[in-house]
């Protein structure tokens, strides 16, 4: 019993000790930055260059290689914030909290940009700029979530209540992730339904798969590049906050 | 541990009754808010009677969330929370007792102005019962889900906009499936599939609200 219990929580302790967390990430910070720019550069360069025209489509299509990895990296990225604030709700872990935080902004901006791209697509190929179809809606219910979640964060004084207040948002609001993946097969709007299912065949010309997963590759390497630096001025912010109150503790000490 | 929960709900109503026309406040905006569109549109327009479903429903909207504020923050400013926490009803319960009040004060006036308002906008007869039904089904949700933004926010200086940012996302679901219920009803489309996710959307608040709510105050309170 004692083995057990020593050993569960074992790789989650590992980076409670945030001094122990910032050697990891100088370790790997120049190799994920390495990935992600390469994978984005190779992905941009196959998609838009180097693939062939849609028949159907011509060369509009290719801003599939930007919106389709950032529409699942928005998804991700609130599944990643929900999962973290129910780590720091439930165990208190120092590092969840801030991880939901500092992950917040850059869902939004994959949120943005999906929309935007979505909405640079559909004009060519729908002839509107938006349509109020199941999909798109609930991106955009999506990046309230993300604005929502950043607002009740920055609302409170003390940073651990307003992580707490958040990560009950954010786990609220996780809710809206599977309607978002699911409403296009439910509803039968406007948004294409899915390319990819786990049992089927991709219906997508496997020459163009490859650009599509190094992009999403290159993102979630982009991703792990700008948390880190996020992480790095959370810690810092947060001891140079621990260094005020022990100093204004000392002078009431002392005074 | 009954008798707690109704007393709590009797002490809020009548609260809400001695505070005179401001308790109301919520229904007086949304005849207010509905007002306008007619006179916007002009007599002679029959775009209205189109948009009456939406209009009813989004005026419904704004009005709950206008209202959402006063469900914890006074309590909490004066104490009293921090006393009712204290007492033989868990903290879970004591939000069903305020959400009860809450809708007892603003979902049920508007469904009782909702009606008047429908013949004022020249709302096809069809839509009339369905719209009431959606109203009872859909107003209860409101007052659970506001209750979880109230709760996040409560105690805030600047809690009062940021209600609307946090509960926007979930009330979205409501306005559309209520809208597509009368306008189900209305056009002959048929309005029990959103009638029936509505309803299964009440049980799901009902059953989640509470414990996000709670989690919300316990924090305040600590």
């Amino acid at each position: 019993m004692a083995t057990k219990t020593r050993n569960s929580g074992r790789s989650l302790h590992l980076f409670a000790n945030p001094a122990r967390f910032l050697r990891f990430a100088r370790k790997i910070f120049p190799w994920v930055a390495i990935v992600a720019a390469v994978c984005i550069i190779a992905a941009l360069v196959l998609g838009l260059g180097v693939v062939p025209a849609d028949n159907l489509q011509g060369d509009a299509y290719r801003i599939i290689f930007v919106h389709v990895p950032a529409s699942w990296m928005a998804l991700m990225i609130y599944v990643i914030m929900a999962l973290a604030s129910a780590a720091g709700f439930i165990w208190r872990h120092p590092l969840a909290d801030l991880v939901a935080k500092s992950s917040a902004p850059i869902g939004a901006c994959f949120t943005l940009i999906s929309l935007v791209t979505g909405s640079l697509w559909g004009e060519p190929i729908w002839g509107t700029w938006w349509v109020w179809d199941a999909r798109i809606t609930s991106m955009l219910v999506l990046l309230f979530l993300y604005l929502g979640y950043i607002a009740l964060n920055n609302a409170y004084d003390d940073p651990t209540k307003g992580a707490r207040a958040s990560a009950i948002l954010a786990l609220v609001g996780v809710i809206n992730v599977p309607i978002v993946k699911f409403s296009v097969d439910y509803f039968n709007t406007l948004h294409q339904p899915a390319t990819f299912s786990k049992f089927d065949r991709p219906s997508m010309d496997p020459s163009m798969i490859a650009p599509l997963l190094i992009m999403v590759v290159g993102f979630i390497a982009f991703y792990l590049v700008v948390l880190i630096i996020r992480l790095r001025a959370e810690i810092a912010a947060r001891r140079i906050r621990n260094l005020r109150l022990a100093q204004v503790g000392n002078q009431g000490a002392n005074g | 541990m009954v008798t707690a929960f109704f007393s709590l709900v009797r002490q809020d109503f009548r609260l809400a009754l001695r505070g005179g026309i401001g308790s109301l406040v919520a229904v007086i905006f949304f005849v207010i808010a509905v007002s306008l569109f007619p006179l916007g549109f002009g007599p002679e327009s029959t775009l209205l009677e189109r948009v009456a479903p939406v209009i009813l429903w989004v005026c419904a909207l704004l009005a709950t969330m206008l209202s959402l504020g006063r469900m914890f923050d006074e309590d909490y400013e004066d104490g009293s929370l921090e006393v009712i926490a204290l007492g033989p009803l868990p903290l879970e319960g004591v939000v069903l007792a305020k959400v009860l009040a809450h809708w007892l004060t603003t979902g049920l006036p508007l469904m009782c102005a909702a009606p008047v308002l429908a013949l004022m906008l020249n709302m096809s007869v069809e839509g009339f019962a369905v719209l009431m039904i959606a109203l009872a089904l859909g107003t209860p949700i409101l007052s659970l889900v506001g209750s979880v933004g109230a709760a996040l926010t409560v105690g805030l200086r600047r809690g009062g906009v940021l209600i609307s940012l946090l509960v926007l996302p979930l009330y979205v679901p409501v306005l559309l499936f209520g809208v597509g219920a009368v306008e189900g009803a209305i056009f002959g489309l048929g309005e029990r599939a959103h009638l029936l996710i509505l309803a299964g959307g009440l049980v799901i608040a009902l059953a989640l609200t509470p414990w996000a709510s709670a989690a919300a105050l316990r924090m305040a309170l600590e």
